[in-house]
């Protein structure tokens, strides 16, 4: 027995009896020894809920996480205030514990809060239907290009540089199964090249690929690139961040195919990378295609107003191999925190909250920009997040003007190095709304006091060799 | 049961038809920096035209509405959830609450390891309990679901026999198996082959050694099967699929059933993957968010995604400072297959389930869920339901078991969908049905570790009941629910005409 099994010793000898064996060992007869582990499992014991509690706090504490720390990292997940509301919504039983919903007669909470999500998602990104949610960012983009390759099989996918890394190489991942190419095209000044772009597109290209605000935080001008792929007939799929459309232009209104997005910053916590949801919305003629659960409005045998699974015949559990995509787990509670976020925020909430946000990043870029050998990496508009070039040798310089960043409790950003080797220096910042004005003003005064320290120490090290 | 009934005139209402414009729940920090005209920081021809027409309401609205929609939903911490092949274990509360300690809820996925090593740590805790219960030496944590786990474990196969320079075509599939098995075979670009089932439930062995050849990249299995039987010849399987240079796959739904008693690694299997929120606690959230770690032996290690995490120093106990890291440094890896590091909120309950149960703990969950399931098929034995519903299999079963409701609806002229439903009206949530798809009006039933007798006992006279009222008036069934929100929905309606989101 543990605290979560409840077999009494004289349970399990009623049990038994009634099944007719003898001991539990007999349960398992069918194993074969040589398959049996026969020994304990190498882990440790047991522990109380208290000690348990302990351990998880004390590695919680070796952490340095957004409370303790004035947190400029961004890069596809930020640090955007969670209302007091969505916690205490995820945390119902009713929606914490239940399984997908295949039973709608008791499952009418849930099923409608998808269809609520899918009504907010489709309003966000000015598309026509959306699913009830996908694992999460990068690998809805990599869903997105099954779905090109459903639909016209052609067998290359062009990528801008400006969709998120790790999107780009999970769509290269998964592409590889189906056999599809990816090719990226360069940025330009922060913002795809167009003439790189309409060079990479012709009429074997399936799908590309695009992201708004890109990862450098430019605001694409996005209607001559998707005329682009539209004049090959390519499907054009753009990522979004969500907060970002209060003040851009919805992609929905500019024709792309497909709109597919992170949705941490929509409610949901950090977590360290997840759980959160990834949005995947499309233009109607894509519907039966699309991968997912969806929830659709229909009657009951009384008339009464209820919610269903629809569509269900894409599905894996109806066709098997001739599924549109093998996914069966929607990240509905996440969903859920999506849709009551974005009612929290409401219809001017959300613009008031981009507009805040542009004003504030505006202010910190140039702020930024008047430090010494620091300059913008790119001079495109941009929303909440941007990069700036450090003035430093190499990554390496970039990392320990963070770590010393880091010792006064500012992560300062994310250094892009890694994946733009082209610009080694370059940090990207990132704001949500808790990151005041204060905030930014030390954020200039720590990592002005970085950079001075790194170039000393380099100077130093210099003169010595 | 507890949901609320439909007597409320706007139960349905969404949160998009309730409110007013104006109405709102959101103050905006004051602005604090110069107010610069917005036409400076963004042209005006990339700015949104049309505003989201999102809901408009006060907070008490939102809590009023959501809280009026949860009451619309059965859940698990209601009553007894026996859906089979989903493993609706009880969520233990503690874990809500580590997870959201600030050190890990608030933690940015993209901070320093020097500055996350409680995280990593965790991590590598979780990687090493999942390497000791697969019997396999190397994890990736990766994958958001059990579905995600199998694309990852296909495309591992894949880069496996890349890297010997072979092409193979095929991946075999038992015809009892989960339909995410298929379609991942198919979205990895293989074919899928269908294994027929003998007469005790087990892969036909004759079908497979016709099947097995040279062009067959893997074998994904799960065992115990759908049908809640262990396929006592894993080992001659495994022979066969190994014998022609195949990668033998465990789908880890249903590893429920033997935790601490027989390792799928040590049934010859290569690559398996978990499923967090099913075996470890991992709570559904009315689908989703789930985890779907995989294990690997040797050979495959070098195709894991990237980034793998490693933990360098402390050997030899020279006392050196044990540190984690991410590798990048992957050269034969198949890439990432999402962003970040997983799903790690799903890691810390997982985790802490493991810590709080350990090897006793861990070996006692498996034994008492297939306790519980053969009492359960006992129960119902003995009250007489297993004549008109039919174990498919005359065995003893795993964690779960299958009944055809076949000659029920022969006899009483009630289907296994109207018993479930009929169910409904009984406060419980139904077993799978029509599901593994080779049993007639199949129903598959599980009902973990965490359920006691009595709850069992109640559950088989439930269904006795149901069952003893069909012989009397089988209309109470084919009609039902009675008592739920709302009754029998109309899904060809939804599904000919789709009406995918509220009109604005």
């Amino acid at each position: 027995m543990t605290r979560y099994t409840p077999v009494t010793d004289s349970d399990r000898e009623a049990m038994l009896a009634a099944i007719g064996v003898a001991s539990l060992a007999e349960l398992f007869g069918e194993i074969p020894e040589s398959v049996r582990l026969g020994r304990p499992l190498e882990l440790p014991a047991s522990l109380g809920e208290a000690e348990v509690y302990e351990h998880l706090r004390a590695l919680a504490s070796r952490n340095s996480s957004t409370e303790e720390s004035l947190c400029f990292l961004g890069a596809g997940m930020y640090d955007n205030y969670v209302p007091a509301v969505v916690d205490m919504l995820m945390g119902r039983s009713e929606f914490l514990t239940p399984y997908t919903p295949y039973q709608p007669e008791i499952s009418q909470g849930g099923l409608q809060v998808m269809f609520e999500y899918q009504t907010a998602i489709c309003e966000l990104t000015g598309m026509d239907v959306s699913n009830a949610s996908v694992y999460e960012g990068p690998s809805a983009l990599a869903a997105a290009g099954y779905l090109a390759k459903l639909t016209n099989g052609r067998p290359r996918f062009v990528v801008s540089r400006g969709v998120h890394p790790h999107a780009r190489e999970t769509l290269r991942t998964l592409s590889v199964g189906y056999g599809t190419s990816v090719e990226e095209v360069e940025l330009r000044d922060g913002a795809t090249d167009p003439r790189a772009w309409a060079a990479a597109i012709g009429d074997d290209v399936s799908a590309v690929f695009l992201a708004q605000p890109n990862f450098l935080g430019a605001v694409e001008d996005l209607a001559p690139l998707i005329a682009a792929a539209r004049e090959h007939g390519a499907l054009v799929v753009c990522s979004a961040d969500p907060i970002a459309l209060g003040i851009v232009e919805a992609p929905g209104r500019l024709g792309v195919d497909v709109c597919v997005g992170e949705g941490q910053t929509l409610g949901n916590r950090l977590d360290f990378g997840g759980p959160s949801f990834g949005f995947f919305a499309a233009r109607e003629e894509h519907l039966r295609r699309m991968p997912g659960r969806i929830a659709g409005e229909t009657r009951d045998v009384d008339g009464r107003r209820g919610f269903v699974l629809t569509l269900q015949t894409r599905e894996q559990h109806i066709r098997r191999e001739k599924a549109t995509s093998n996914i069966c787990t929607a990240q509905a509670l996440n969903a859920l925190a999506g849709v009551v976020y974005l009612s929290w925020l409401g219809r001017e909430g959300f613009v008031e909250l981009a507009e805040l946000l542009a004003r504030r990043t505006a202010y910190a870029r140039e702020r930024l920009c008047s430090l010494d050998g620091v300059s913008a990496l790119h001079e495109q508009p941009v929303v909440r997040e941007f990069a700036l070039s450090l003035g430093l040798a190499d990554v390496d310089s970039v990392r320990r003007v963070i770590a010393r960043c880091a010792g006064e409790r500012v992560e300062p950003g994310y250094a892009l190095g890694r994946d733009y080797p082209e610009h080694p220096d370059a940090l990207l910042v990132a704001l949500s709304e808790r990151r005041s004005r204060e905030d930014i003003d030390r954020l200039v005064d720590v990592l002005g006091r970085a950079l001075a320290a790194e170039r000393a120490a380099a100077a130093a090290g210099g003169a010595a060799a | 049961m507890s949901v609320q009934t439909g007597a409320t005139a706007d139960a349905a209402l969404t949160i998009f038809e309730k409110g007013q414009r104006g109405r709102r729940a959101f103050q905006a920090p004051a602005v604090d920096v110069p107010e610069r005209p917005l036409d400076e920081l963004i042209p005006r021809r990339l700015r949104r035209s049309e505003p989201a027409r999102l809901p408009e309401v006060t907070e008490p609205e939102l809590v009023r509405h959501y809280v009026r929609l949860s009451r619309r939903n059965f859940d698990l911490d209601s009553g007894f959830y026996p859906l089979g092949s989903c493993t609706m274990k009880h969520n233990p509360r503690l874990h809500e609450r580590v997870a959201a300690l600030p050190g890990h809820a608030r933690l940015h996925p993209l901070t320093d390891p020097a500055r996350a090593q409680g995280a990593l740590e965790l991590m590598w805790g979780l990687e090493r309990a999942l390497a000791e219960l697969a019997g396999l030496p190397h994890v990736s944590l990766q994958p958001s679901a059990g579905s995600h786990g199998e694309l990852t474990g296909v495309l591992l196969t894949r880069a496996y026999h890349a890297d010997r320079g072979e092409r193979r075509g095929k991946v075999l599939t038992p015809d009892t198996a989960h339909g995410t098995n298929p379609a991942t075979v198919t979205m990895a670009g293989y074919e899928v082959v269908k294994l027929g089932t003998d007469a005790r439930g087990g892969v036909d062995l004759d079908d497979l050694r016709a099947k097995a050849d040279s062009d067959v990249a893997c074998l994904m299995l799960t065992n115990p099967n759908t049908l809640g039987l262990f396929d006592a010849n894993i080992e001659e399987i495994a022979r066969i699929v190994h014998g022609v240079g195949g990668v033998l796959y465990y789908d880890g739904a249903n590893l429920n059933a033997v935790m601490g008693i027989s390792r799928p690694g040590d049934m010859g299997f290569d690559i398996v993957h978990f499923n967090l929120h099913k075996s470890f606690t991992q709570p559904h959230g009315g689908g989703g968010p789930g985890s779907g770690p995989i294990a690997v032996s040797e050979a495959i290690e070098p195709y894991l995604p990237r980034p793998v995490l490693v933990r360098r120093g402390g050997a030899q106990g020279n006392g050196s400072k044990v540190e984690f890291d991410l590798d990048y440094d992957r050269p034969r890896s198949i890439g990432r297959v999402r962003g970040f590091q997983g799903n790690y909120g799903c890691f810390v309950r997982s985790y802490a389930y493991i810590c709080s149960l350990g090897a006793a703990g861990l070996r006692d969950v498996s034994e008492t869920a297939v306790l519980n399931a053969n009492y359960l098929l006992a129960r119902l034995r003995a009250l007489g339901v297993c004549e008109l519903l039919p174990p498919a299999y005359e065995r003893l079963c795993m964690h779960e078991f299958v009944l055809s409701g076949a000659p029920m609806k022969q006899q009483l002229g009630i289907r296994t969908l109207d018993l479930a439903k009929r169910l409904l009206d009984h406060g419980y949530h139904p077993p799978t049905v029509y599901f593994p798809l080779l049993v007639e009006e199949a129903l598959l039933i599980e009902p973990t570790e965490t359920e006691t007798k009595e709850t069992l006992d109640e559950f088989a006279a439930a269904i006795a009941e149901i069952l003893r009222e069909a012989r009397e008036d089988p209309e109470l069934a084919r009609t039902a629910p009675h008592t739920t929100p709302v009754r029998r929905l109309d899904e060809a309606a939804a599904a000919k005409h789709p009406v995918l989101r509220q009109a604005l």
